[in-house]
């Protein structure tokens, strides 16, 4: 009997062939292959109701063990912005020439917030639950894509934080209000597929999680979430090029969009030009993009 | 080997498998920083001396299981047991090797999609969702679930968050869980051993009839006892090698003479010589 566990196998069994054939006239297949991109997104749709039924455990399980329970939820996002208020609004003086500033600085929080904690929860969606994807059988983007509807789920609760504010403001009830609609809808898809470009890249390389906080800061501070960037452009001190990149990235994009449906005082001019179609491009190339790349590492999520 | 030539059904067929775990940062031989850095920088290296520790935790198993077996997994701990059920299961990749399968071979697991935090109620939910049921489904066996588990005995304890349980309470909604399905292969590790008497009867009680329903059961077990009662087969595991492949009570006798487990139950009798 061997001692060491570093020993090499020996040499297959003579029976091989004999297995290999007797499971092929029966017709059983090879356990844990990857399945077709068509028969993935079947299998993934035959999972909806898991999907959405872990994202509201998981939201749920949250702050259960707190005092005052699911209040966190519209608390954590207003605190969030009056930190964000006190600093930049009060202390450094970014609230200067932008009108409505405070329903304009909470809105951006928000929806950056969204954004943030979509591709951070999707990062750790397989090397965190590493338990579940070696425990059960699911196609495996379920999880990524249940830990963004986990913080949509959380932004909505946010958003009513939201109207509450706007309406305390006096911005006015307006149609263009709808228009977030699809604007969130649009978002969603992108998160989405970025968390599951980052959930690959994370199950491969778990450092990346330690990474992200850094990268998404970064992130924040570049996509005008408190300060605008309209108003940079006006000033003349950056080259062109450097604002229209600035107002091109996918969350300055969403961030702004959200402001001119909700902010009346939120001008179109304000917005790069073709919004719609750079908010449509950006999520259709991450969501697509994101998935095809998940789905390509499939068989091998779980390895330790 | 179990007879290939008859016409019984095979469900599972593994074939030279071979299972290999790769843990980063034991730090072997050096600072793990500088092992980390070298594992960075040149890729092609040999595994052995960037730092990364090969395991190898099943060598070349090779069985065939058949429709309506109860098939019993033995061994000393850290043989690998648990590692080839995951590996029949689809759920970790095999180093050399096939293991084919008929229909979807199901690990007892759902511990892992249930939260703590949430009442035991949420959990069937969430669990019988996780296993791939569908809302009806859950919904239709719900009741079935919790009479089984027998957590309601006691009071009204479904509705309670999964943290106020005790172990052995935990334990048995899992099994209850996982077994409200009809699978084709199910795969348990280790679940009844928490359960009380009463508790293992009806598991047992129900192994038998999944196996009826034309599926195949995988038992791992540290309990000789449930293994004799539930299965009629035995594979007895050993470093990672297959030691023996034979009914129950032939490998049981051969495994306790193994381990020096001298329970006053087994007929005294000529002790084989173990093989090597």
């Amino acid at each position: 009997m061997s001692q060491v566990l570093h020993t090499p196998p020996q040499a297959p069994a003579p029976a091989t062939d004999d297995l290999a054939a007797l499971a092929a006239r029966h017709g059983l297949s090879v356990s844990g292959a990857r399945p077709s991109l068509p028969e993935y997104v079947c299998q993934l749709w035959a999972r909806r109701h898991f999907i959405t039924a872990f994202a509201t455990a998981k939201l749920t399980a949250q702050y259960s063990q707190a005092k005052l329970g699911q209040v966190w939820q519209v608390m954590t996002p207003l605190l969030n912005a009056a930190v964000y208020y006190f600093i930049f609004g009060v202390l450094l003086g970014t609230k200067h020439g932008v009108p409505d500033y405070i329903p304009f600085l909470v809105t951006g929080v928000f929806i950056w917030t969204f954004t943030q904690s979509s591709i951070m929860a999707g990062t750790r969606a397989i090397s965190g639950n590493l338990g579940l994807v070696r425990a059960l059988h699911f196609p495996r983007a379920a999880l990524p894509l249940s830990f963004c509807l986990q913080q949509l789920q959380q932004l909505l609760f946010s958003m009513g934080a939201l109207v509450v504010i706007l309406l305390c403001f006096g911005v006015p009830v307006r149609v263009s209000w709808l228009l977030a609609l699809p604007a969130l809808f649009l978002q969603f898809t992108f998160n989405a597929g970025v968390s599951m470009v980052m959930a690959r890249m994370g199950a491969k390389t778990p450092d990346i999680a330690q990474l992200m906080p850094f990268v998404l800061r970064t992130w924040m501070y570049v996509s005008g979430v408190m300060w605008s960037i309209d108003k940079l452009a006006q000033k003349d001190s950056l080259p062109h090029v450097v604002t229209v990149a600035l107002a091109a990235n996918p969350a300055a994009v969403y961030i702004d969009l959200m402001r001119f449906a909700l902010i009346d005082s939120f001008h179109a001019s304000q917005l790069p030009a073709h919004v719609w179609a750079l908010a449509a491009g950006w999520a259709l190339v991450a969501g697509v993009g994101g998935f095809i790349y998940f789905w390509k590492a499939e068989e091998t999520y779980g390895r330790g | 080997m179990a007879d290939l030539t008859n016409d019984r059904i095979p469900t599972v067929v593994a074939d030279g498998v071979d299972i290999v775990y790769r843990v980063n940062g034991t730090g072997a031989g050096r600072g793990s920083a500088t092992a980390a850095l070298n594992r960075m920088l040149r890729r092609k290296q040999t595994e052995k001396a960037s730092g990364v520790r090969r395991v190898h935790a099943v060598k070349n198993v090779s069985f065939v299981a058949y429709r309506g077996e109860a098939i019993g997994l033995i061994g000393t701990n850290g043989s690998g047991k648990s590692t080839l059920l995951k590996a029949v299961a689809g759920l970790l990749p095999v180093e050399n090797g096939r293991i084919y399968t008929g229909g979807q071979p199901s690990l007892l697991g759902v511990n892992a999609a249930m939260m703590n935090d949430l009442t035991g109620e949420r959990n069937v939910h969430l669990g019988g969702l996780a296993m791939g049921m569908s809302r009806e489904q859950v919904r239709d066996r719900y009741q079935e679930i919790v009479d089984f588990s027998g957590i309601n005995e006691k009071g009204d304890f479904i509705t309670l968050p999964m943290r106020t349980y005790s172990s052995g309470m935990a334990a048995r909604l899992r099994f209850s869980i996982a077994a409200a399905k009809d699978h084709d292969v199910l795969l348990i590790d280790e679940a009844l051993a928490t359960g009380d008497r009463s508790f293992q009867k009806r598991s047992e009680d129900r192994i038998r009839e999944l196996r009826k329903h034309a599926g195949t059961v995988f038992l791992v077990s540290h309990n000789n006892k449930s293994i004799r009662d539930t299965c009629d087969r035995v594979l007895w595991l050993e470093r990672g090698e297959l030691r023996m492949d034979g009914p129950t009570e032939d490998v049981l006798k051969e495994y306790e003479a193994f381990t020096g487990d001298k329970s006053p139950k087994a007929e005294p009798k000529p002790k084989a010589a173990v093989p090597s």
